[in-house]
């Protein structure tokens, strides 16, 4: 007797999941670790294209990109975060209001458009008001997109914290802006750090729309690995995409490590 | 003597929905006063109003002869006990316990000191470091009295407080808090639901129901002279019979019971003609010299007493509580007993 | 999607007054970032094309007649009804369709597997599956054409235990393309479905086993019309970025798996580029996906009544 919650078979579909997820990293990580320069022969383990990636003929290249991307997801995800944490007092502090429903539609418009429609219509935006593409024309492309992914995790966070906390701190004389910033900011801090990891990475991750709101020259690491790997894939390539997953990893964690942590909302 | 907390003609509309109409209240210093009445009775919209978290629609809200219903809740010294207790969950019990004064602006000094002594007061000196996480549903509950005393209200405010603990907890804290309100001399309000909460605690008693005070006295008072059938009905158990009124006079009634008999009995009320008489089950004994006869149906065995369902001549149901007393033989289903009003066992109502 | 959720805390209208102008920003940017953008869209889907790659502001029907309709190559022949495009769309719905069900397949009993561990070790399982999730997708795409590719590691093990004796020509093929698809968004396929599955009602399984439902039976009768929401969102989040997917056909693709986003993409490339056509197509992949999610969010407001 296994019980109703036992299917046979589920195991090994489940970890075939996680070799379809994972197979085709875990392959590009290992051969970024391959000493030879061509990428099908094994040379033996060597750091060679790591020290590529920094010092190789391509080093400026990926890192003005790098350094574009950083800065563009910084200042993306900061403002997008901030903006969201403001909608989410407004929808879950503000009661009903005439434009509650419409505001959520808005919010989570660019959840609902295709990426290839939004990448479409904001490049043709720019165009029309006549803003030349480069870095700041994809920088209000990418916070516009984060908005509804920060305002997510911080929504649902101060959706858990109950109004008491608030008017306790009011009945024990705090004004309306201690009580905000002693009680409701502290609390809705993890959901706002974790609204913020994922923008962050969202932006990081955006090839599409970047891709057609970035005007010539102007490149982000995923554009310039895109144009790289275009004409074939080398292995400076592989440990740049290694580095990358890295940095995607070490983030997923430290936003599975906030919000377990600030869950406790007794 | 000023009264701690007067109500004025207070009134409160949610759009078009009325949750309190028109309630005058006057509870006295050093008082424990209960708010007591089924949930969406408004009793606990009355008791934020006090505090500040819901606007006064009309009327006034007086602390000590000042009127506050305008006032800001952090501009009002009371305090309340939340429901939930709503302690900080990002703050050490201490801090908890100290935020009302850091406000206020006590010096750090100060109200550490305060607020060791507060939890002092409800035994809890051990964890002033904890999260309150960490603490049992009981102590949480005392660190938000001690948190609501610390900085020394006026009135104290409590919704509910009991609510979220087992009874054998419930029971110890009615005690405590009673003793408590005793020590400190300061206004209690308390809300709830609970009848027996109230009786046991309650200087007096509010009874309240769809937005309007029904009666406020003393647990005696509403227990024993109920003015209408909510209150009889809410409070205790009761036997609520249709009667004809023949005459009132100097607050007493001549009514005329189904059946055929006659009684005199205190009257709520000046009018004659049909209202409502409230029998308390347990105020009859079985007897020869009968007010009422009636016919046995069953006989519910309860431990210390025997309950006793039956139907009166022409018909209504009936209910009696006798003690289980060695010399009671209790009656046969089928029987036809006879039942003596004992002083006060009836009421007549105003409706 | 499902609504707003609940607004709670202070009830005070004046808290609540001081609130709400704080959704100012998010109307500013996302209107005029995001708003005007798409109607500005519709407007260029009427304009007329211009050699260099722009627009002329004079209104035509043009870029739509180029979609639907032929007239032969010098457009001297009568009006038939033009493929090309509607092929490339019935290519693109067909290949997310297909995404969608694969995943289903796999994404359920893994959601379900992962449900129904302890929790302890419910989270470590959960985790692993949410990591390739925030992984570079384009990063993820080069990873797979570097797996799959002609003398890549996949084909080069299977020949080297005997299982092949030519490299499979995996690359440049729909199912290259339908592999892309569903190892890109499978992640979103698993995570609405485990929510789902969390919540189930497990006695709900028992009831059933106990009135004599076999196993399978039960998964039929009961569990799957009970966890369908989850379902239909975990369906609805795979197919409508598949249909628009443009870097697992562009990269793993090749002429004849040619998608709608490569085909939008090609629009605003360069001076061959048809602004006023791209424009028409986005209108019509747009509107597509807001048929299905109109669709859905019909359905769900049916279910929550």
């Amino acid at each position: 007797m296994k019980g109703v919650r036992h299917y046979p078979g589920f195991l090994a579909m489940t970890l075939a999941c996680l070799l379809v997820l994972y197979a085709p990293l875990a392959v590009v990580a290992v051969y970024s670790f391959n000493g030879s320069t061509s990428i099908t022969q094994w040379g033996g383990f060597s750091l060679r294209w790591y020290g590529d990636v920094f010092t190789g003929p391509e080093a400026g290249r990926f890192g003005q990109a790098a350094w574009n991307s950083l800065t563009i997801a910084l200042i993306a995800s900061t403002t997008a975060a901030a903006i969201a944490t403001a909608a989410a007092l407004a929808m879950i502090r503000g009661g009903a209001f005439h434009g509650r429903q419409a505001s959520f539609a808005l919010i989570n418009l660019p959840l609902m458009v295709p990426e290839i429609v939004i990448a479409v219509s904001t490049l043709i935006f720019f165009s029309t008001v006549g803003l030349t593409t480069g870095y700041l024309t994809i920088l209000l492309a990418h916070i516009t997109f984060c908005i509804p992914f920060a305002y997510l995790p911080i929504a649902a966070r101060l959706e858990g914290i109950e109004g008491t906390y608030e008017q306790a701190a009011r009945d024990l004389y705090a004004t309306r802006a201690q009580a905000f910033r002693l009680i409701l900011l502290p609390l809705m801090m993890p959901g706002v750090v974790s609204g913020w990891l994922l923008a962050f990475i969202i932006s990081l991750d955006d090839f599409i729309i970047t891709n057609f709101v970035k005007g010539a020259g102007m490149e982000t690491l995923p554009t310039a690995i895109f144009g790289s790997v275009k004409q074939g894939i080398k292995p400076n390539i592989m440990a740049i995409s290694t580095l990358m997953l890295g940095v995607s990893v070490l983030f997923v964690t430290a936003a599975y490590l906030v919000n377990r942590k600030g869950q406790k909302i007794p | 003597m000023t009264a701690a907390v007067e109500i004025r003609r207070a009134v409160k509309r949610y759009g078009s929905v009325t949750a309190l109409h028109r309630v005058d209240l006057s509870i006295a210093d050093n008082e424990f006063f209960t708010l007591l009445g089924p949930s969406g009775c408004g009793k606990t919209t009355l008791l934020r109003m006090i505090a500040g978290f819901e606007d006064v629609t009309e009327g006034e809200i007086r602390l000590f002869g000042d009127d506050i219903a305008r006032l800001e809740p952090n501009h009002r010294p009371v305090n309340t006990v939340f429901q939930h207790y709503a302690l900080f969950p990002h703050m050490s019990v201490i801090d908890n316990v100290a935020f009302g004064l850091k406000m206020k602006g006590v010096d750090a000094a100060t109200r550490r000191d305060r607020a060791g002594r507060m939890l002092e007061m409800v035994h809890l000196s051990a964890f002033a470091d904890r999260s309150p996480a960490q603490l049992s549903g009981g102590q949480q509950q005392r660190v938000a009295l001690a948190r609501a005393l610390a900085p020394d209200p006026k009135v104290l405010l409590l919704d509910e407080p009991l609510s979220a603990l087992d009874l054998k907890l419930r029971q110890a804290m009615r005690v405590e808090l009673k003793q408590l309100q005793e020590d400190t001399g300061i206004t209690f309000i308390f809300v709830t639901h609970d009848q027996e909460e109230a009786l046991t605690m309650s200087d007096r008693i509010a009874v309240m129901s769809e937005g309007r005070v029904q009666q406020v006295g003393t647990a005696r008072d509403i227990y024993e002279a109920p003015v209408n059938r909510f209150v009889a009905d809410f409070i205790g158990e009761t036997n609520l019979l249709e009667v004809e009124v023949e005459a009132v006079a100097g607050g007493v009634a001549t009514v005329a019971l189904p059946g055929g008999h006659r009684l005199t009995c205190p009257s709520a009320t000046s009018a004659t003609g049909r209202h409502h008489l409230s029998i308390r089950p347990e105020r009859l004994t079985l007897s020869q010299d009968a007010d009422l006869t009636a016919t046995v149906e069953r006989v519910v065995y309860l431990g210390t007493d025997l309950q006793v369902i039956a139907r009166l001549d022409g018909g209504t149901p009936f209910t009696l509580r006798l003690q289980n007393a060695a010399r009671v033989a209790a009656p046969e289903p089928g029987a036809r007993v006879g039942l003596h009003l004992e002083e006060g066992a009836a009421r007549l109502l105003a409706d | 999607m499902a609504g707003p959720g609940p607004s709670r805390g202070p009830a005070d209208a004046a808290y609540a007054g001081l609130v709400r102008p704080l959704l100012l920003p998010t109307w500013v940017v996302i209107g005029i970032l995001m708003v005007v953008p798409v109607a500005l869209m519709a407007v260029y889907s009427f304009l007329t094309k211009e050699f260099r790659g722009g627009v002329e502001w004079d209104f035509t029907l043009a870029a739509y007649d180029q979609f639907f309709v032929t007239r032969g190559l010098f457009g001297d022949e009568p009006a038939q009804i033009e493929w090309t495009y509607i092929t490339i769309f019935a290519r693109s719905i067909w290949q997310a369709a297909l995404a969608t069900g694969l995943c289903l397949l796999i994404g359920f009993p893994t959601a379900w597997f992962i449900a129904t561990r302890p929790a302890r070790t419910r989270g470590v399982w959960l985790f692993l599956i949410t990591i390739p999730y925030w992984v570079n997708l384009l990063i993820r795409t080069v990873s797979l054409k570097f797996l799959i590719r002609e003398t890549g590691p996949l084909n080069e093990s299977l020949m080297a235990i005997g299982l092949i004796d030519s490299p499979l020509p995996l690359v440049n093929t729909n199912l290259a393309v339908q592999l892309g698809l569903f190892y890109s968004y499978l992640p979103f396929m698993v995570l609405p479905i485990y929510a789902a599955v969390e919540r189930y009602n497990f006695a709900l399984s028992e009831a059933a086993a106990d009135l004599y439902a076999s196993r399978w039976a039960t998964l039929r009768e009961i569990v799957l019309p009970v966890v369908r929401p989850g379902i239909v969102a975990g369906m609805i989040l795979v197919f409508v970025p598949s249909l628009g997917a443009f870097l697992a056909p562009d990269l793993l693709g090749g002429a004849k798996t040619f998608m709608i986003g490569s085909l939008i993409d090609e629009q605003f490339k360069g001076s061959q580029g048809n602004w006023p056509f791209g424009a028409a197509v986005s209108m019509i992949l747009m509107s597509m996906v807001m048929v299905v999610l109109l669709a859905y969010a019909r359905a769900q407001g049916r279910a929550g009544r």
